[in-house]
């Protein structure tokens, strides 16, 4: 049966664990054909977060206790400030890059792995790769982008950085196994002795919507799907995302006008209706933006829950 | 007081035992168990005639839930296939060789135990407060995340242990965050020692942190000698993965790596 808006769950923020940065807001030097954002050097949607707004922000959720700091765009490393921000979040608790891996420089990685070493909380960088050959990941994300993008490999890895790499799975379910084997041989062949790779789910919205298809209408969370569910694998749970447009429900749903939930962080804590179907995604696959995994259990319910 | 604190056992009763002589030796008041009774080692049964005879009192962790309850896997929140395999050899073998009278009494232990000692209140747990099954790394968990646990748990002090690595944090408000680490396999650091913490409060704490107004607290973690070699003799006549062994004889991690921080697996040799 077809769910209407009226169905929909809602799910409230149990507290605010994971803050996330769309730092470089909808520009990216790349254009990806998937991207769930439609990200490109021409989408000014949203703009680069400043300096000032990431000091704030960082002060404003110490009260709130949030656990980690994501940075996300676009392809966060044109901001010209990022450098400067994650050093600076580096102070506050453990930060996360997601990046396209492209436009890295050593000199940057050398100043950020500096800072990671005095810190007591870790740097991850997360980067966009999503095949082990140019044939599977270029006609997705731009002709050369896998050579270019594993030259940023090396570099991090250079750096004593261990990345984690994130796939986008565009194949059949039969070819996972040999395709992440086959992508650590290549992952060492570039200086990165211990691969982490990371498969992330299509999200049928922005480009890939138009490269294949939008999710159907069937495909949305109903009341019934939450009953007994472990809403930890839900990042709107625990997270909420800042643009320059304000905050929002998650780094998936920006382009969703019912997804902002306030101007700042003290205003974004209310529930959020479920009704996407990149919910339903969620729903699947577990808390896919995040780099713990910890979540994956449902029979283990939250105390608060 | 002198609270000795042992995290996950994982059926390494070898160094139970040496832990429990360790501890009585620098004259533990009592002893506690943050969970995970079974797990990778051999002969699950054998720590339980221990926890019994030297009144450690349990908490539940993943691991016990499900071997109590019969789940069908551990909870322990692996996702990648390598660490997923592996933890289902170790938790298929526990599951076989648990006595019915061990699983009743894991599936009545409680997810938490709260202590009130020398004007402090101590909250043991499995992985946190809110989430027996929740990792708490070293280097991904901000200060401010342990100051909101502790405020919500309404505690000074919390102790846990899941990761496998001790760690600590001092908070503010005399408040602290303990990781206990595990007694069941050594800590990823190329050592083949495991290890417990020994919290000691009011009149035990260092002179030093008696000197603050507050009730007074210090935390030793204590590193464990055990016949290693014995339990990995025992482990290959269980036929228990060679990969666990290598771990026990080495020091170093070979599964479950793909759950750690970068930084914590850097500090590893795999």
């Amino acid at each position: 049966m077809m769910p209407t808006p009226e169905t929909s769950p809602h799910i409230e923020l149990r507290s605010l664990d994971e803050l996330w940065f769309q730092v470089a807001g909808t520009v990216c030097n790349l254009t990806c054909h998937h991207c769930f954002i439609s990200c490109s050097p021409r989408n000014h949607s949203f703009e680069f977060l400043s300096y000032d707004q990431v000091e704030r922000t960082l002060r404003e959720s110490l009260e709130y206790g949030v656990r980690e700091y994501y940075f996300t765009g676009g392809e966060p490393f044109l901001n010209p400030d990022l450098t400067r921000m994650l050093i600076r979040t580096l102070d506050f608790g453990p930060t996360t890059v997601l990046t396209n891996g492209t436009v890295l420089q050593d000199d940057w990685l050398d100043r950020l792995r500096r800072a990671e070493q005095n810190s007591r909380y870790s740097l991850e960088f997360r980067v966009s790769i999503d095949g082990p050959s140019p044939d599977i990941n270029d006609p997705i994300r731009g002709n050369g982008t896998f050579v270019r993008a594993m030259r940023g490999v090396s570099r991090l890895c250079r750096a004593g950085f261990l990345p984690i790499i994130t796939m986008t799975q565009t194949w059949d379910d039969r070819q996972t196994g040999p395709i992440l084997s086959r992508f650590r041989d290549i992952l060492k062949q570039h200086g990165c002795d211990r691969p982490r790779l990371k498969i992330l789910p299509r999200l049928k919205l922005g480009a890939e919507q138009q490269r294949t298809e939008g999710y159907g209408v069937t495909e949305r969370v109903t009341p019934d799907m939450m009953r007994g569910f472990d809403r930890d694998q839900l990042l709107c749970h625990h997270s909420r995302i800042v643009t320059s447009r304000g905050v929002f429900v998650c780094p998936i749903l920006i382009e969703s006008p019912d997804a902002r939930m306030g101007s700042d962080l003290s205003d974004s804590m209310q529930p959020f209706e479920m009704k996407h179907g990149a919910c339903w995604t969620c729903w699947q696959y577990g808390t896919i933006c995040t780099n713990t995994t910890w979540m994956k259990s449902p029979t283990v319910e939250a105390r608060s829950s | 007081m002198k609270l000795a604190l042992f995290g996950g056992i994982y059926s390494n009763a070898l160094a139970l035992t040496e832990a429990i002589r360790d501890a009585r030796q620098r004259g533990a008041d009592a002893m506690y168990c943050l969970g995970d009774l079974g797990a990778f080692g051999p002969h699950p049964d054998r720590v339980f005639p221990l926890l019994h005879e030297h009144d450690i009192a349990c908490v539940q962790g993943n691991y016990d839930d499900s071997i109590g309850n019969e789940r069908d896997d551990c909870q322990c929140g692996y996702t990648d296939p390598r660490d997923n395999h592996f933890a289902q050899i170790s938790y298929d073998y526990t599951l076989a060789r648990t006595s019915d009278a061990g699983k009743r009494w894991l599936r009545q232990l409680p997810r938490e135990i709260r202590l009130s000692v020398d004007g402090l209140r101590i909250l043991l747990c499995h992985g946190s407060p809110r989430r027996t099954n929740e990792f708490l790394w070293e280097s991904t968990t901000s200060t401010a995340f342990l100051e909101r646990l502790c405020r919500q748990a309404d505690t000074d002090i919390i102790a846990g242990t899941h990761s496998g690595i001790h760690w600590m944090r001092r908070l503010s408000g005399g408040r602290c965050y303990v990781n206990a680490g595990v007694l069941g396999r050594p800590e990823n650091d190329g050592k083949t020692n495991v290890w417990y913490a020994m919290l000691r409060t009011g009149p035990d704490a260092d002179r030093s942190d008696r000197m603050s107004g507050r009730p007074a607290w210090s935390v030793d973690f204590v590193p464990v000698s055990y016949d290693f070699r014995q339990l990995a003799e025992q482990m290959r006549q269980e036929s228990l993965p060679d990969e666990f062994i290598e771990t026990i004889l080495t020091g170093w991690w070979t599964t479950c790596l793909e759950i750690l921080p970068s930084r914590e697996r850097r500090a590893g040799r795999w």
